[in-house]
């Protein structure tokens, strides 16, 4: 309760600071818009002014929520192309480019931490594997990769291969690394103890595997999944930049290219959104694992 | 357990993944799916087998071996595989450049790639570096003295982390023009929660008992920070900046993607890819890689220094 109140606090404070910026970026507009018109306006209605331009620098909190309840809700059930009418989300919402976005990210998050958790039991298995690998595994990240996503997608789709897979590489690459880490951390966590007590059963190489390692493993593998399921996100984002089609970065790019300040602003809130929610439903599969697994947090 | 039979599963272990890996690339290309069983493929079997048996029996060994020989072995064979699926399947160099023709590009424009890097990271990244985490080291230090925000913030915090904030940079360029500005101010903001949240952490991260010493040498706040919470804090500061340090190149480079001036990393890469002259765009993420490595090098290396006491840093030469 105490934390709620707390983060309640940050919250409010944000929006705070949010609203001051942006009458201080948007103010220079509205004077030179009243300048132009020959007339000096007082202070109230600048600040009127600079709450509801069509095209703030920075547009206000009540402005980027009016715009992303107009993109979601109001789209789909009162549109044209929304959901209630045509049957299918509607084009122009976000939740549409959201949904593309998600299946881009879970594709690439799903072949990343699955190739992250092979790469981790052969590092953990194998010497040669890990004095080989592992370094590489961690170079491979200091490539802002990222930053070179959008290349890949060209040079993918000119050689035939589009749709969701250009944009699951990328987001497969940038979630493997953190599930790389956290697993090979997790899987070399049970004490020299307890790999003991296994020799002295006579436990074979799997049976230490899945009845040692592997569960022991299971709170880095969640906390790494976060992670790389974030980093995912990221990455399908950035390699929707330079495709056309459908997706929040593609949205992104269009509202830059136009000047839609406040369209931008209601594409990150979604992008928001669904990272959140994406976090929260494995953290709620990590909660109902380690519980029943017998782990108290 | 035997080292000969256990050389021996390794090597079949490396050899099972090439196989996997071929099979898998075969999926995609047409081309590749015909060519597999032919004395192409075998080579680069070969080659991928005997370098990996030389691994496998360079690690097996009990005595000491010079750090770093078996990653190098690895990547230049990688290197080396690369190199040879160019040649032999002539892959077009509008695709897959091969690495001896990036590096004949590296060689005759490194001019223009040394004012990319000035630009890119010598004065966007860094500059933003440097502003969102000493930012971020003041903030932590101003919400340390209450609990209530610290309780407040880190879940916010934590929760901005996770945000897809290179989102933010068609803004910020917007905001702040083309030129460097803009990117420092991007790679502000993608440092800034992260290395925070790193930041409160580590100073929460002294002990009742020593914090109770302080109070008994009477030790103003100023004093305790300084002698205290701040050495005691350098491991996650560090942790943190870590991380921000791969999130800095990328934000800089990302940022250009959405106006730049005539030079820059990010724009290069995205005007060359416009060409298909793609040799000189390897030669640019060659550059980024080994800009990102030493940049993370010496954070690392920095640590080592500062925290030679923490536990991770004991006992590693």
């Amino acid at each position: 309760m105490r934390t709620l109140l707390a983060v309640a606090t940050v919250v409010l404070a944000i929006l705070v600071i949010w609203y001051v910026a942006a009458f201080g970026l948007n103010r220079q507009w509205t004077l030179d818009q009243a300048a132009r018109a020959g007339n000096t306006p007082g202070f109230a209605e600048v600040l009127r002014d600079t709450m509801a331009q069509e095209r703030p620098k920075l547009p206000a909190p009540h402005q980027v929520g009016a715009e992303f309840w107009k993109l979601t809700w109001v789209e789909e059930v009162e549109g044209r192309r929304g959901i209630v009418q045509s049957g299918s989300f509607s084009n122009r919402g976000l939740i549409h480019h959201a949904l593309v976005t998600f299946s881009a990210t879970m594709l690439g998050f799903a072949f990343g931490a699955g190739f992250g958790v092979l790469l981790a039991v052969g590092i953990v298995h194998n010497r040669a594997m890990d004095l080989s690998v592992m370094p590489w595994a961690i170079a491979s990240q200091t490539i802002p990769i990222v930053a070179i996503a959008p290349m890949i997608i060209v040079v993918l789709n000119s050689v035939g291969i589009s749709g969701l897979i250009p944009k699951a590489v990328i987001a497969a690459y940038l979630s493997f690394f953190p599930v790389v880490v956290g697993m090979v951390k997790g899987l070399r966590s049970p004490e020299a103890m307890q790999l003991d007590q296994l020799r002295t059963w006579n436990a074979s190489g799997a049976q230490g595997f899945f009845k040692l390692r592997l569960p022991a493993s299971m709170p880095y593998f969640f906390a790494s999944l976060k992670v790389g399921i974030a980093a995912s996100l990221v990455g399908t984002i950035v390699a929707e930049l330079p495709l056309g089609g459908a997706g929040l970065g593609t949205r992104l790019l269009a509202g830059s290219y136009y000047g839609q300040t406040i369209q931008i602003w209601a594409t990150l809130i979604a992008a928001a959104i669904l990272a959140s929610l994406m976090v929260g439903a494995v953290g709620m599969v990590q909660r109902v694992t380690l519980r029943r697994m017998g782990f108290t947090r | 357990m035997n080292g000969m039979t256990q050389w021996g599963r390794a090597v079949l272990w490396g050899f099972g993944c090439a196989l996997v890996l071929l099979l898998l690339l075969a999926l995609f290309s047409p081309g590749l799916r015909a060519g597999l069983f032919d004395w192409r493929a075998a080579t680069l079997l070969a080659v991928w087998g005997g370098t990996w048996a030389l691994n496998a029996w360079l690690s097996a060994r009990p005595a000491r071996l010079p750090r770093g020989l078996v990653p190098l072995i690895f990547g230049l064979t990688l290197l080396a595989l690369w190199e040879l699926v160019v040649r032999f399947y002539q892959v077009s160099p509008v695709i897959l450049p091969a690495p001896s023709a990036v590096a004949v590009t590296f060689g005759s424009s490194t001019g223009l790639l040394w004012a990319d890097f000035v630009q890119t990271i010598l004065k966007g990244a860094l500059a933003g570096y440097a502003i969102g985490g000493i930012a971020a080291l003041a903030a932590a230090i101003a919400i340390d003295r209450s609990p209530f925000l610290q309780r407040g913030l880190l879940p916010v915090g934590n929760f901005i982390a996770a945000l897809p904030i290179v989102g933010i940079a068609p803004i910020l360029v917007m905001w702040f023009g083309f030129d460097w500005q803009s990117k420092a101010a991007v790679v502000v903001v993608m440092v800034f929660f992260p290395m925070l949240v790193n930041c409160v952490e580590g100073l929460k991260a002294t002990e009742p008992m020593q914090r109770d010493l302080m109070a008994t040498y009477s030790a103003t706040w100023a004093q305790s920070l300084v002698k205290l919470r701040l050495p005691a804090a350098m491991p996650f500061i560090f942790n943190g900046l870590k991380i921000a340090s791969t999130l800095a190149l990328i934000g800089a480079i990302v940022a250009e993607f959405f106006g730049s001036p005539v030079v820059g990393m990010g724009f290069r890469i995205s005007t060359e890819v416009g060409k298909l002259r793609l040799d000189m765009v390897w030669a640019e993420i060659t550059v980024a890689a080994l800009a990102g490595s030493a940049f993370y090098g010496l954070v690392a290396l920095i640590e080592k220094r500062v925290t030679f006491w923490h536990p991770s840093q004991r006992g590693r030469g």
